[in-house]
C-alpha cells in the first residue's frame, strides 16, 4: 500500500507516544548527536563545500527542469548498454512489473539492497503476496525485517534499536528465515555483525535474482550508481544472474562528470566519511561479469505531481543523505516512526505529503512536524529549503488551492474543521516540552536563515492573522509557547 | 496510453513554467569548486593516499618492483593463505609459491567462497579519500573475485595510478566498464554506531604501493 504505515496515527499522536519511550529517545539521541558531530568535521575538511553544494543544487534543478529529455536519454543509453527499461506510474504497477520479472526467472526468492524506493512502494509485501520471499541484506534492514518492524531512519534504519534488543531479535528470529544465530550469541557489535554475515552469506551465494535501487543514474551513459558500506550492495548487484533496479525518476544526473560533485558531498553528509567503503557502478550488462540480465524500473508514484508544484519541486533534489534528520530537534525527540512513512525527519515532512497528497490526517499533520528552525536547510548538501516548503504546505493544508494529483489538476478544499490547526496545536504541546533543544535550534536559525516569515505568505496570511496560533515564527515558537502554553490546555508536554 | 507516455506527459505538463530557452546545461552549473584540495608534490600525494587508506583500516605496505613478489608472498604466508584467486592479466612474476585459482566465468560463488585470498591490480587510486577503484581490466578480473574471499591484496603502481581527487579519478575512468570503488574494508555502523569491519565483503584489505613497476 504505497508505503503508508497502515493505522498510523497523525504525527502529533505518534510523536507523543515516542517521546514517552525512554529507550528509544536514548538510542536516538546518542545516534544523532554522534553523526552530527562527525559530519561537521568531515565537511570542514573540504574548503569548497559551499561551491560543491551550489553545484549539486544546480545540477539537480537543471535536471528536474528538463526531466522529460533526460528520462528519454537515460532510456536510450540503458537500452544501448543491454538493459531493459520499464516505466511504472505508481506503486502497484512497479510491484506488478517486478513480480512478473521475478516469476519469469522461475525463482521464488530474491536478495535486496537497501532501497528507499522499494520500501516506498511496499515491494516486499507485494512479492510475499505472490509467493516470492525478499531478503533484506543491509544489516540494519535485516534487523528491521527480522523484528517485524519499520525502519526509522534513512541511513541507519534500526537506529531505534540498541545492541541488547538486536541480540534478542537475532536469537529468536534468525532460524525462521535461514541460518539460526550462533549458540551463545552476545550483544557485542562484532559478534552481531558476524552472525549477520553468516546468516546472509548462504543467501547471497545461492541467489539468482537481486533487487536494488540506485543513488544516481547517469543519462549520458546509462550508468547506475549504488553507494554503500557493508558489501551487501556489491553482493546483490554482481552475484545474481538477474538484476532488477527500481529507481525514482528524479535520481538522474545528466553527465558522468556530475558524479564528481555528489560522490564528494553524499558520503560526508551521510556517514560523515571521506568516502563510503563501497561504490558500485554498472552500465547495462557486461559479458561474463555480473548479471546477464538487467531491468530498470523507472518509478513515478507521485513524483510528477511533486514536480508540478513550483515551490515543492525542490524536494526532488534530495539525495537521501539523512543529514537533515540528524540535526532536527523534532526528529530527535519523536523518532522516525512518528512520521508514518519511509521518509522520516524534515525531508519526510515535505516529501511524503507531496508524494501522497495531504488528504489523510497523518499527511496533513506532517508539515507541522517542525519548529522551522532551519537547521535542516543548513546541512542539506543540495540546499533544499525545507522550511520554505513546510510553510508552503501548511498554507495548502489550511487554505486549500490548486494541486496536481495523479497527473490531474485539482483544487484542494481547506482542511475540514481546522484539522491542521489541531495538529499544529498538539505538535507544539509535545515538541516544546524540552525548550533547551529548541532554543539551540532557534538561535541557529536567527543567525543563519534569511527566510523567516512573520506570517504565512499569500492567502495563508488571513488565516494566521485571525488565530492565536503559530504565526510562523512572528515570535520564536518557543517564546510563543512559554507565553501561551499552547493557547489552551497546555502543560502535558513534559 | 502506456505508462511511458503517461509519465512523460505528466512531466511535461508539470514543467509548463520552464521557458523554452531555459539556461542550457553547460551554463546552468557553475564548476567553481576545486579540482583538488590543496597543493601537493607527487610524493606528498602518495603519502596522503597511504595515510587515508590506513585511516579507514586498510593495511598499507610500500615497496619497489624488485621486492614486490617477496612482499606478496610474505603477506599471503602471514595469513596462512593456501589458495589465491588470480585475475587473468595479473603479471605472472608477482606471485610465487602459492596455489593459484584462475578467475573463470564458470566458477560458482560457493567455489569462490572456498578460496583464501585474492590479489589484483587497480585502475586508479584517490589520495584525498583513500579509495582504490577497480574497473574489471585483465589485472583486476571480475567484480566478484574481490568480493567473496575474505582477504584482498590490491597492488597500486605509484605514482602513475594515483590521483589527488574524485574529479580527477572520474576523468580517468570509463563509465562503460563496471566499477568498484573501495575505501577500506567492508564496514557497518548499524549497531549503536559502533564501527565493525567486515560484514559481507573482505574483512581484510591490504594495499601494496609499488614504485618502479
Ligand atoms: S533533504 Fe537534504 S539533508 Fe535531507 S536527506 Fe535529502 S539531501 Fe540529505
Amino acid at each position: 500500500m504505497s508505503g503508508t504505515y497502515l493505522g498510523m496515527p497523525a504525527f502529533p499522536a505518534a510523536a507523543h507516544e515516542a517521546v514517552r519511550d525512554r529507550t528509544l529517545r536514548g538510542n536516538l539521541r546518542h545516534a544523532t548527536h554522534t553523526i552530527r558531530a562527525k559530519r561537521a568535521k568531515a565537511v570542514a575538511e573540504v574548503s569548497d563545500w559551499a561551491a560543491l553544494r551550489e553545484a549539486g543544487r544546480q545540477i539537480k534543478d537543471h535536471t528536474l527542469r528538463h526531466l522529460d529529455r533526460y528520462l528519454v536519454q537515460l532510456e536510450e543509453s540503458v537500452t544501448a548498454a543491454g538493459g531493459v527499461v520499464h516505466w511504472a506510474a505508481d506503486a502497484d504497477e512497479a510491484n506488478r512489473i517486478v513480480a512478473e520479472l521475478v516469476r519469469a526467472t522461475g525463482e521464488s526468492e530474491v536478495v535486496k539492497v537497501k532501497s528507499m524506493a522499494t520500501q516506498e512502494i511496499g515491494l516486499n509485501e507485494a512479492l510475499e503476496a505472490e509467493g516470492i520471499r525478499a531478503y533484506e541484506t543491509d544489516l540494519a534492514e535485516l534487523i528491521v525485517q527480522l523484528g517485524k518492524d519499520r525502519p526509522s531512519h534513512i541511513l541507519v534504519p534500526a537506529i531505534h534499536r540498541n545492541r541488547g534488543e538486536i541480540r534478542d531479535i537475532f536469537r529468536s528470529e534468525m532460524a525462521e528465515w535461514g541460518r539460526p544465530a550462533p549458540e551463545g550469541l552476545t550483544d557485542t557489535p562484532a559478534e552481531l555483525a558476524e552472525a549477520a554475515r553468516l546468516h546472509l552469506r548462504e543467501k547471497f551465494l545461492r541467489a539468482k535474482v537481486g533487487i536494488s535501487g540506485a543513488n544516481f543514474m547517469v543519462a549520458e551513459t546509462g550508468t547506475l550508481v549504488v553507494v554503500e558500506s557493508e558489501g551487501n550492495g556489491r553482493m546483490c548487484v554482481t552475484l545474481p544472474e538477474t538484476l532488477i533496479s527500481v529507481v525514482g525518476i528524479e535520481k538522474i544526473v545528466p553527465t558522468w562528470r556530475d558524479l564528481e560533485v555528489f560522490l564528494q558531498t553524499l558520503p560526508r553528509s551521510s556517514t560523515a566519511e571521506r568516502m563510503n567503503p563501497y561504490t558500485s557502478t554498472w552500465t547495462g550488462t557486461t559479458d561474463e561479469d555480473g548479471p546477464n540480465t538487467f531491468h530498470l524500473v523507472l518509478l513515478d508514484n507521485g513524483r510528477t505531481d511533486t514536480l508540478a508544484d513550483q515551490v515543492g519541486r525542490q524536494a526532488l533534489r534530495c539525495i537521501r543523505c539523512s543529514a537533515c534528520l540528524n540535526v532536527c530537534p523534532v526528529y530527535e525527540r519523536a523518532g522516525g516512526h512518528a512520521y508514518g512513512s519511509v521518509y522520516p525527519g524534515p525531508i519526510g515532512a515535505i516529501l511524503s505529503p507531496q508524494l501522497r497528497g495531504t488528504q489523510s490526517e497523518i499527511d496533513a499533520s506532517l508539515p507541522y512536524a517542525s519548529s522551522l528552525c532551519g537547521a535542516c536547510y543548513e546541512v542539506c548538501p543540495v540546499a533544499i529549503d525545507i522550511p520554505e516548503v513546510l510553510v508552503h504546505l501548511r498554507e495548502r493544508v489550511v487554505q486549500g488551492g490548486p494541486v496536481t494529483r495523479g497527473g490531474n489538476k485539482v483544487v484542494l478544499r481547506p482542511a475540514k474543521g481546522h484539522a491542521a490547526e489541531r495538529a499544529a496545536m498538539r505538535a507544539s504541546r509535545w515538541a516544546f516540552g524540552h525548550p533547551g533543544v529548541l532554543r539551540t535550534g532557534q538561535r541557529l536559525a536567527s543567525r543563519s536563515r534569511r527566510f523567516l516569515p512573520r506570517t504565512l505568505p499569500g492567502p495563508g496570511r488571513a488565516w494566521s492573522a485571525s488565530r492565536d496560533l503559530p504565526q510562523v515564527p512572528a515570535e520564536p515558537f518557543r517564546d510563543w509557547w512559554q507565553r501561551t502554553r499552547g493557547g489552551k490546555d497546555g502543560g502535558d508536554g513534559k | 496510453m502506456n505508462s511511458r507516455e503517461q509519465i512523460l506527459g505528466r512531466v511535461r505538463r508539470a514543467l509548463t513554467d520552464v521557458p523554452k530557452d531555459d539556461t542550457a546545461y553547460e551554463q546552468a552549473v557553475s564548476r567553481d569548486y576545486l579540482r583538488e584540495h590543496g597543493e601537493r608534490t607527487v610524493e606528498e600525494t602518495v603519502d596522503l593516499l597511504a595515510e587515508n587508506l590506513a585511516d579507514y583500516r586498510a593495511i598499507v605496505h610500500r615497496t619497489d618492483a624488485a621486492a614486490l613478489p617477496s612482499v606478496l608472498a610474505g603477506l599471503l604466508a602471514a595469513r596462512g593463505a593456501r589458495t589465491v584467486l588470480v585475475p587473468p592479466g595479473l603479471p605472472s612474476h608477482w606471485l610465487t609459491g602459492v596455489e593459484q585459482v584462475p578467475d573463470r566465468a564458470e566458477s560458482t560463488p560457493h567455489e569462490l567462497d572456498g578460496v583464501d585470498s585474492v590479489v589484483t591490480g587497480c585502475a586508479v587510486a584517490i589520495a584525498e579519500t583513500g579509495t582504490i577503484v577497480l574497473d574489471g581490466a585483465p589485472d583486476q578480473g571480475r567484480r566478484r573475485i574481490t568480493l567473496v574471499p575474505d582477504h584482498h591484496i590490491c597492488v597500486v603502481r605509484v605514482p602513475d595510478q594515483v590521483v589527488s581527487s574524485v574529479p580527477q579519478a572520474l576523468e580517468r575512468l570509463d563509465p562503460a566498464r563496471p566499477l568498484t570503488w573501495i575505501s577500506g574494508p567492508s564496514a557497518t555502523s548499524d549497531i549503536e554506531l559502533d564501527r565493525v569491519e567486515g560484514v559481507h565483503g573482505p574483512r581484510t584489505l591490504e594495499v601494496v604501493l609499488v614504485s618502479g613497476e
